[in-house]
């Protein structure tokens, strides 16, 4: 699995994508990512992290009778991609992701090191 | 004409579209009622001889709540889309996903059978398939 991943990377990376709506939160624990990746079957769904960088792609699966002709398309594309760049506090071992009716919840936490600390003020 | 798309593109397959969206206007009368891009859910409309097939993709929709009505030959999706909110102390980075009430309309062809529908709702894409008439099916004629 691992020798050919960068080869399908390459072939993925030259296709046309469409470009899936997020929302993207942030609190003291961590950021939670929704995507709207509407047509894409569980395993139909890739997530990678590598080093600073997070790739969502899924691949549109549709039940289509035989000899379908399109006659308007608004999702033209049978994928979506997207790329986001995390930051050092987010700790890229734990993501969590959920998947169900075409929507996406990834949890990223924060860093035990970046979690917020209230800092004592003592008076001497 | 000014929208924004639902699932922007890369540059390239967006001058693309562009292209392909200045002939259409120029080209097709477009229907009454448009079929606006860029509305919630983003549509998908094909045929085959046999049926009309209608996706909408509407995810994380709860599908008893959606309405698929057929009235004189137009077809509405409607429904509403409920998102959790934010907790008050967290941050909203980004904020693209269609949030609240929704309905979109598509005119459908003379010849679709209203009560042969048939809708299913799976991985966020709800599907209308509504077949044609049996006297509009295509018939070969014997000559004698």
């Amino acid at each position: 699995m691992s020798d050919n991943a960068p080869v399908k990377k390459q072939a993925t990376r030259d296709e046309a994508a469409l470009l899936p709506p997020v929302d993207v939160i942030e609190d003291a624990s961590g950021i939670t990512l929704y995507a709207d990746l509407p047509g894409v079957p569980k395993d139909g769904l890739h997530l990678q992290v590598e080093a600073d960088t997070l790739t969502i792609e899924g691949e549109i699966d549709l039940e289509m009778p035989g000899g379908m002709e399109a006659s308007h398309a608004e999702v033209s594309l049978p994928r979506y991609r997207r790329v986001f760049t995390l930051s050092k506090e987010l700790d890229a071992g734990k993501v969590t992701a959920e998947f169900s009716e075409g929507v996406l919840r990834l949890s990223i936490p924060k860093a035990e090191h970046a979690q917020p600390r209230k800092i004592e003020v003592r008076v001497t | 004409m000014i929208y924004r798309s639902l699932f922007p593109r890369d540059v390239m397959s967006e001058l693309d579209r562009l292209q392909r969206e200045l002939q259409q206007t120029f080209h097709f009368s477009p229907s009454i009622r448009g079929i606006a891009r860029g509305g919630f859910p983003a549509m998908n409309v094909g045929g085959t001889p046999q049926s009309v097939e209608i996706y909408a993709f509407a995810p994380g929709i709860d599908p008893a709540t959606l309405e698929v009505q057929i009235e004189k030959g137009v077809l509405t999706v409607a429904g509403e889309r409920k998102l959790p909110s934010a907790a008050e102390a967290a941050t909203v980075h980004i904020d693209e996903r269609f949030a609240g009430r929704f309905r979109r309309v598509v005119t459908l062809p003379d010849d679709v059978d209203a009560n042969a529908v048939d809708a299913r709702y799976r991985d966020g894409v709800l599907r209308i398939s509504i077949a044609r008439k049996q006297s509009a099916q295509p018939r070969r004629i014997n000559i004698q």
